[in-house]
């Protein structure tokens, strides 16, 4: 299928954006969760990560017949990051870290709790707990935060998450690292941390 | 990480190589062979080790909202529509790109998830007499239980608290097996209502995927594969059962899923 480049001569549109959009639907959109995910930790702020995803979509919907698809969730992570990047950069740095406590209060029904317990009390500790877990994520720095997120919470390879951030793989390695210790840190003055080290 | 257990620094990025698996054989064993030895080296790589746990534990990762799904199929639709005239791919770059895409785009794309919306009522009109389970409810049900709080009425990865529950509100008891050992958890279950009958929906999980298996009695027998809306739909029938598993897991995963679901020995 190369309508993608063709598409651009005149070629009217028929059946063919149909299948594009079928095929889009089943390579790319099961990547979704992870993409909002990565958007929510990157902007720390749902409607943000909202409006970085569905641009980074649309995006992916553009240019999908024509690039690599070897690995879509890695391309489509590549793009949220790219269009995350671009909304900071026109937005300015300042407002990311201004926004740090208003982003620390999750939306209602932004997250699925964990129902692996059974009882109310269980379910509540546990919620807090991810709340806690979520608040020292979000305040890592930005280039420690993403392979943080990318590697423990998505489980990318090193390989990828050099390709989703354009880094060498070393780079990724001394970055995750310092991200883990800086995240244990952050973890270590949470009040939650003391419930699991007893 | 403690400061009392600083590890050697020259060996601190290979620990975490090691302990997220992407070290070869050669490096591998002889940084395990040199943790038996270090105690400092050790003492990080298991501090390492059970953060990593602790972050998987932790039920980090967030849903995309439904709504989101459907503004992003709507802008697609809408771009498709366009195609004829406009110029995709060549959509310029403009300084803010993420500037409530919602408003501008959405006038547009309205218009059509209002049509795509009047479309899928009529195939539900259509399809709802006769299959039990048309993929539009399926995927319907599959986002529903998604939208908060609405992913179990019984909450348990107990088979024996799950399956009781369902005694009494079902005329058939649907099997229920708990698939902790193959990595898909069983997260508890639900009555939803699809096909103008009440089925049973039990939610497992995968790596923070929730997987919906909505079970029928009397199987039929036609195994197929779908798409709906980027959720992918299993139906198969088993041991006098239809089956229908509805995930944004990728296929393969999906099939991994059923295969653990048959070999397991709990059947009614």
């Amino acid at each position: 299928m190369r309508d993608a480049r063709f598409g651009q001569a005149g070629r009217p549109a028929c059946t063919i954006p149909a299948q594009r959009k079928a095929a889009f639907e089943a390579e790319i959109l099961p990547h979704l969760d992870a993409a909002f995910t990565l958007a929510r930790y990157l902007t720390r702020r749902s409607d943000l990560a909202e409006d970085i995803v569905q641009d980074a979509l649309l995006r992916a919907y553009r240019s999908f017949e024509t690039a690599r698809a070897d690995n879509r969730g890695a391309w489509l992570m590549a793009i949220v990051r790219n269009c995350f990047l671009t909304w900071k950069a026109a937005n300015g740095g300042h407002r990311d870290r201004e926004n740090c406590a208003e982003a620390q209060v999750p939306a209602a029904g932004d997250w699925e709790e964990a129902a692996e317990q059974s009882t109310p009390e269980s379910i509540l500790l546990r919620q807090e707990q991810s709340h806690a877990l979520r608040a020292a994520i979000e305040s890592l720095p930005g280039q420690f935060r993403e392979v943080l997120v990318l590697k423990d919470i998505e489980d990318m390879s090193y390989r990828e998450i050099a390709d989703i951030t354009g880094a060498p793989i070393g780079t990724v390695m001394s970055r995750l690292s310092r991200a883990r210790k800086l995240f244990a840190e952050a973890w270590k003055q949470t009040p939650a941390s003391m419930e699991t080290r007893s | 990480m403690n400061a009392a257990f600083r590890p050697c620094p020259e060996r601190e990025p290979l620990l975490h190589g090691l302990a997220d698996g992407e070290l070869d054989a050669a490096n591998a064993l002889a940084l395990e062979a040199h943790l038996g030895s270090c105690a400092c080296c050790s003492a990080a790589f298991n501090e390492i080790v059970d953060q990593k746990a602790l972050l998987r534990r932790g039920n980090l990762r967030f849903y995309a909202p439904a709504s989101l799904r459907g503004r992003a199929l709507a802008a697609i639709e809408a771009e498709n529509e366009a195609a004829g005239a406009a110029v995709p791919a060549a959509v310029p770059d403009r300084a803010s790109p993420v500037v409530r895409p919602r408003f501008g785009l959405n006038r547009g794309a309205a218009l059509f998830s209002a049509m795509a919306l009047a479309a899928s009522l009529v195939l539900f009109v259509w399809s709802g007499s006769n299959a039990p389970g048309p993929d539009q409810e399926l995927a319907a049900a599959h986002v529903r239980s998604l939208l908060a709080a609405h992913l179990t009425d019984v909450a348990s990865s107990d088979q024996h608290t799950v399956k009781p529950w369902f005694l009494g509100k079902l005329d058939f008891a649907p099997p229920v097996a708990t698939l902790e050992k193959e990595d898909f958890p069983l997260i508890g279950g639900r009555l939803d209502y699809i096909g103008g009958r009440v089925v049973p929906a039990l939610v497992y999980k995968r790596h923070g995927h929730i997987i919906n298996v909505f079970v029928w009695p009397h199987g039929k027998g036609q195994a197929a594969t779908r798409t709906m809306d980027g959720y992918h739909i299993l139906a198969w029938s088993s041991g006098g059962f239809d089956y229908a598993a509805v995930s944004d897991l990728n296929m393969a995963e999906l099939q991994a899923f059923r295969e653990a679901l048959e070999k397991e020995p709990s059947r009614p």
